[in-house]
């Protein structure tokens, strides 16, 4: 591995890479607009010219011209310097110019906060503008390029990061450069609309306003928002993300990086799964039937109903869709458990009418199938015929089928219905128990790759609401079960049983997940499992 | 020089058009040679001795570029010969393409020979609409005889020509942009490294050469690299067109010795300034070179000479002005032309280009005054040597050394435009 000091701190890097990565590895930034880890290199913007004082142990000599740290590949014994008089001087130089034209209208733009024009004129640019405001050259500001995305002419600097993935990402094409020199712009392919299933991609690429979200512009001041790394649970990839909220308001998701599992991308589709939290759909109460009334009562009062409920059956089922945690999984399993019933079903069908499409979106629609699977589920379509109690969680079996599931339900000595949204399976609950979604409550899911990762509480629950997790173990406690406090007590109990070891946290997790393989494999957190034992003790 | 070696074509009656002429007149001999005779790793080794440099404008020994071919990639090597002309102020390949284009078709051929080239693109400029003519027909007329096609000068080798036209662009003569325009896309010039050597047209190995470059190396081939390093500085010899253009008596070509004096090219061959003038500036090598003062003119015209002088031979397109000229206004169009061809890829040139022009529309029109003459060379200097390609230091170059030659002209203009605001 070769050796390369980037402004006198020298580091090992992998052989091959550029030295913008390899500074990054060596805590140096080296600003730049074009390149993307991702995408081919362009070396259009200029702006993370660098000056190479050794270019390798075998050529120690500098090199006469500046050279762009995306196209320099990394060699043994390269000495590189990011911040000398020179570079911090061309570097002024490419922000000015990419300022000059720029109509700078930071106060009415979306990108304002995470606009990397703003960061960089910060930290390397502070210089007064010497160009004449008459001469900015216009273009146009309010083109609508797709369904979902907006583009503003003025405010590209043609760094063709969105050109490069709309050719080598999605092999789409709806974006070119047009024209030449300073009369060039970003433009739509003649016939075309950025309109496929991974567009909104180019809104995160672009690092500057040219490209805005027509869903998010106007809607949020950036830097008034929140955001907590989570897991997409709009199919069975499980794309890392980024939640983006403001107090009990989600705004928008954005993808994290996760080579293991999404790249740098996700799917429009997931992006709008935010959307689904907030609504007159959601479940805010947890409910007893009394007659033919429903009647709102308390988290505790709802758990022993539905506990006194399940006990009277002669046999219960469990079922499922595929979007229950890990963690609900597990106590689900538990609850099943002590009530002397068989193994729990998942219902969710394994595909749908959206395909594979080879790149991130699963024909899976749901997060964690392989989480419940892993824990011993069946799947199935119906019903165990010799049951006469069924206790159903985040699963809406009667809207999928009512004819086949109405009747069933209908001659149930109990149903308990767990969900966090109104579903038309209440219609034929005994018992109905509100609990938050999944942008709500901290779980795990497995994704179709067997990677278990974290998903992450962004906002709090509506209503009387609670964590799926506690409500079931509430129940399960009220079964005779154990009592749980925390969800990484859950948790822990859940990897046990999995075989993944015992005293881990979602923290150990980590915001990137493991494999199953990979987590049952790595040792456990030492200071939780010898704090556990000295409770046992 | 006494013989014309590149411009033969002027001494003679005959038509070198015709290929019967330019074979009576010995044509064609030295490419029978090569395919029959020669190996091709002589054929390097002699342009590698006779320090042929690169007439396009860079000055890079050709021989040298040669041997960085990728080896055994097991894809085809191209050959291109770039027929471009595109800096304002050079017409020299013009002159060979119109009237020997077997010239050049033979020094391709060698060329071919020399590096393993089965398949050769001369991407002529759009605007040279005839010369492309006279180059489909001379190609035409050497399939005819055998001497392209499937099987060269009997040797059962394989060589084609084609002929590209571009469409007036002139980032189209920079090398990697040439590539690209081949291609069919646009002529946005490469990031280097890969250099075209290693990763060229269609992905695999290619040599661009000029057109001078190219009809240079029929006659190093056939006379010997002594012969040819005999003629002018042995650091950057031979024969070499020099095109005067501008107040001069007597603009043209001249095939004169590398390193002539740049003087005597003025004085001499293009026939000095026109009556009641004097001489003020000259461009050497083609408008993005730096500009010459009437008192820095007795220069050798040949590569290292002139980049003594702080300036570049370039494509030797020599750009004469006199004492009527307005060296405000000169700049100006100069300016012009750079922001008007540049590519847009780089943020630098795609930004510097426009903003140069603009403080020079305000100055020449009394519009910019002392300050702005400080942020136009400091623009200019923020384009050097900081994009892909050298459009952006072709723009740079001459604003520089305009306001450093003729800075009181500058500051004249400037102190217009304070008079007035004052007024």
């Amino acid at each position: 591995m070769p050796t390369v000091t980037v402004n006198g701190v020298s580091v090992e890097v992998p052989d091959g890479i550029n030295v913008v990565k390899a500074a990054e590895m060596a805590g140096q930034e080296i600003p730049h607009y074009c390149y993307h880890p991702a995408l081919s290199v362009a070396g259009n913007c200029r702006m993370c010219l660098i000056d190479i004082r050794a270019m390798s142990a075998k050529q120690p000599n500098p090199l006469p011209k500046l050279q762009i740290g995306c196209n320099t590949i990394v060699a043994d014994g390269m000495v590189v310097e990011t911040n000398n008089p020179r570079v911090e001087e061309a570097r002024r130089g490419v922000l000015e110019f990419l300022l000059i034209n720029h109509p700078i209208d930071c106060p009415i733009c979306d990108q304002a906060g995470e606009c990397k024009l703003q960061e960089y004129y910060m930290d390397y640019g502070r210089h007064h503008s010497r160009f004449a405001l008459e001469q900015k050259r216009h273009k146009h500001k309010v083109v609508e390029v797709g369904p979902d995305i907006m583009l503003d002419q003025e405010r590209c600097i043609l760094c063709t990061r969105c050109v490069r993935f709309l050719e080598e990402v999605t092999g789409t094409n709806e974006l070119c450069v047009k024209e030449r020199g300073d009369h060039s712009e970003l433009s739509l392919a003649s016939g075309k609309s950025v309109d496929n299933p991974y567009a909104t991609n180019i809104v995160d690429l672009c690092p500057v306003g040219a490209l805005t979200s027509r869903e998010f512009r106007f809607q949020a001041r950036v830097w008034y928002l929140d955001s907590v790394p989570s897991v997409c649970t709009g199919c069975a990839t499980g794309c890392n993300v980024d939640v983006h909220f403001r107090r009990d308001s989600l705004y928008r998701i954005k993808p994290r990086a996760n080579a293991a599992v999404n790249g740098y991308w996700m799917c429009d589709e997931g992006r709008r799964t935010w959307r689904a939290n907030h609504g007159d759909h959601r479940l805010v109460a947890s409910y007893d039937r009394r007659g033919e009334e429903f009647v709102q009562v308390d988290a505790t009062e709802a758990v022993s109903r539905s506990a006194a409920l399940l006990q009277a059956c002669g046999k219960v089922a469990v079922v499922a869709s595929a979007s229950v945690s890990l963690e609900e999984g597990y106590l689900l399993g538990c609850i099943a458990h002590n009530l002397g019933s068989g193994p729990c079903t998942v219902l969710s069908p394994p595909t749908s009418d959206i395909a594979d499409d080879g790149k991130l979106i699963s024909t899976d629609r749901y997060p964690n199938r392989a989480g419940l699977l892993a824990l011993g589920y069946r799947e199935s379509g119906a019903l165990p015929a010799d049951v006469d109690g069924v206790l159903v969680a985040r699963c809406d079996a009667v809207a999928a089928d009512e004819s086949a599931w109405g009747p069933r339900l209908e001659a149930m000595r109990a149903t308990v219905v767990v969900d966090d949204r109104i579903s038309k399976t209440m219609a034929y609950a005994d018992a109905v128990l509100a609990i938050a979604s999944h942008f709500e409550a901290p779980a795990t899911l497995v994704n179709r790759k067997g990677r278990l990762q974290v998903l992450g509480a962004a906002v709090a629950t509506p209503g009387a609401a609670i964590a799926g997790w506690q409500s079931l173990a509430e129940l399960l406690e009220a079964l005779g079960g154990p009592r749980y406090e925390s969800v990484d007590e859950v948790f822990s109990a859940c990897c046990a049983e999995l075989g993944l070891g015992v005293a881990r946290t979602h923290e150990e997790l980590g915001s990137t997940g493991a494999t199953l393989d990979q987590w049952a494999a790595s040792p456990t957190n030492v200071a939780l499992s010898s704090a556990a034992s000295a409770t046992v003790a | 020089m006494q013989e014309k070696v590149l411009l033969r074509y002027r001494d003679l009656t005959a038509d070198l058009e015709a290929i019967d002429n330019y074979i009576a007149d010995g044509g064609y001999r030295t490419a029978r040679r090569a395919f029959t005779e020669l190996a091709p790793e002589k054929i390097v080794e002699m342009v590698k001795e006779s320090n042929l440099r690169g007439r396009g404008g860079a000055g890079f020994p050709t021989g040298l570029k040669w041997t960085f071919l990728a080896k055994n990639t097991g894809k085809p090597i191209y050959l291109l010969c770039n027929a471009d002309e595109s800096e304002p102020g050079t017409f020299k390949d013009r002159e060979i393409i119109e009237n020997d284009p077997h010239q050049l078709l033979e020094g391709m051929m060698i060329a071919a020979r020399a590096i393993g080239c089965v398949n050769a693109y001369i991407y002529i400029r759009g605007e040279f609409v005839y010369g492309a003519e006279v180059l489909k027909h001379a190609i035409a007329e050497a399939y005819e005889k055998g001497f392209l096609g499937k099987d060269v000068f009997g040797s059962g080798r394989e060589l084609h020509f084609h002929v590209h036209r571009g469409a007036g662009a002139y980032v189209c003569g920079e090398e990697t942009g040439l590539i690209e325009s081949i291609e069919g896309k646009r002529a946005h010039p490469r990031i280097k490294p890969p250099f075209p050597a290693v990763y060229g047209v269609f992905g695999c190995p290619t040599i661009v050469n000029n057109v001078e470059t190219l009809a240079c190396v029929r006659h190093i081939v056939e006379r010997g690299p002594a012969w040819f390093k005999a003629i002018g500085p042995a650091s950057s010899p031979g024969p070499k067109l020099y095109g005067v253009s501008g107040h001069v008596r007597n603009p043209g070509v001249f095939e004169l010795p590398m390193g002539t004096s740049l003087r005597e090219i003025i004085e001499v061959h293009a026939g000095g300034m026109r009556a009641g003038r004097t001489l003020k500036a000259v461009i050497p090598g083609g408008s993005s070179v730096p500009v010459l003062r009437a008192d820095e003119i007795d220069i050798a015209m040949d590569f290292d000479s002139v980049a003594k002088a702080g300036s570049m031979l370039g494509s030797a397109g020599i750009i004469v002005m006199d004492d009527s000229t307005d060296m405000v206004a000169a700049l100006r169009r100069v300016a012009h032309f750079y922001h008007h061809e540049s590519c847009g890829q780089c943020t630098p040139c795609r930004e510097g280009t426009g903003w140069l022009e603009k403080i020079l529309i305000a100055l020449d029109e009394g519009r910019a005054g002392e300050e702005d003459l400080q942020t136009l060379d400091n623009v200019a200097k923020g384009m050097l040597g900081t994009t892909i390609c050298v459009l952006s230091d072709a723009a740079a170059m001459p604003v520089r050394s305009f306001l450093k030659k003729f800075s009181e002209e500058f500051r004249a203009a400037a102190a217009r435009a304070v008079g007035a605001a004052s007024a």
